[in-house]
């Protein structure tokens, strides 16, 4: 699966730009998720979900780690991701409808923090970067 | 039915008053011509929509995104009856239009991402679920009359 060099270069600037702080704004599209569309919520019963949960900061740290790691193994996501891939679809059950959601939220979440970073060009770009992810880690591309 | 909360219907009305509901709806209609390019499809009369810049720039593509979030503000006025304030609209983009729903589905988030653009921390995780009910919900009304 290839992004091509625009998309490329576009989501890598974006990351740079946001450092360390992928995981503060992962954690802002888990919490999004959670109030937007509730029953998302199936999947995190056993963690407190309350507004500020240190457990929530902890999985959007993970989830912050797993875009990292894709943003740069762009040339391989499936074999990058297929530990997630195996984790979420066999253990965890997760509908890939709920990847797909949180996408959402977390373009809400950038589009709040980053207006002046957010042109139609980077939406597009990050749009086609998280519809990569999502198809690795979805169990048809296994 | 979807029936929206008091608390949803502020969250609603309150972000409507503070953004250039005109500017968002051209911007979301151009973003979802850029983002989704089979949705070029049902505007091949708008002429040239090329590149982002010039989706972007087509002030036929702004003026029907106006359009189509100010039919939304009339809604908004009937929110606890959104598929009887839509069923014409639904009917044209059946019977005429023929646009898939699915495209509702997407203008409609494109259009939540617009409104976190312009709304900064307005946006708050509350405000943005409100919206999205809202969304969804003009979404399955413009369905609705689909056969």
């Amino acid at each position: 699966m290839v992004l091509a060099p625009a998309d490329r270069a576009a989501v890598l600037a974006l990351w740079r730009k946001l450092g360390t702080n992928v995981g503060i704004y992962t954690t802002e599209a888990l919490e999004r998720t959670f109030v937007a569309f509730p029953s998302s919520k199936t999947y995190f019963l056993h963690l407190n979900l309350s507004p500020g949960s240190a457990q929530v900061r902890a999985h959007g740290q993970k989830v912050a780690n797993a875009l990292i790691l894709a943003v740069n193994h762009l040339d391989d996501l499936p074999r990058t991701l297929s530990y997630l891939r195996e984790l979420h679809t066999h253990k965890l059950r997760v509908d890939p409808v709920f990847f797909k959601l949180l996408c959402h939220c977390l373009l809400v979440t950038l589009a709040r923090h980053y207006p002046g970073d957010f042109s139609p060009n980077m939406h597009a770009s990050l749009v086609r970067f998280l519809n990569h992810v999502i198809s690795a880690l979805a169990p048809s591309s296994g | 039915m979807v029936y929206f909360t008091a608390e949803e219907k502020a969250a609603i009305t309150g972000l409507w008053g503070k953004v250039n509901v005109e500017e968002a709806g051209g911007e979301a209609l151009g973003r979802l011509l850029v983002i989704y390019p089979w949705t070029q499809r049902f505007f091949d009369s708008f002429g040239n929509l090329s590149s982002a810049s010039a989706i972007m720039g087509n002030p036929t593509a702004k003026a029907h995104g106006k359009e189509v979030l100010t039919s939304s503000r009339e809604a908004i006025k009937n929110l606890n009856n959104l598929k009887d304030a839509f069923a014409k609209l639904s009917e044209l983009h059946c019977d005429k239009l023929h646009v898939d729903p699915e495209n509702f589905r997407l203008l409609g988030d494109v259009t939540v991402i617009v409104l976190a653009t312009h709304s900064g921390r307005e946006c708050t995780p509350d405000v943005h679920a409100a919206w999205q009910k809202l969304v969804s919900g003009v979404a399955t009304a413009l369905a609705h009359k689909y056969h």
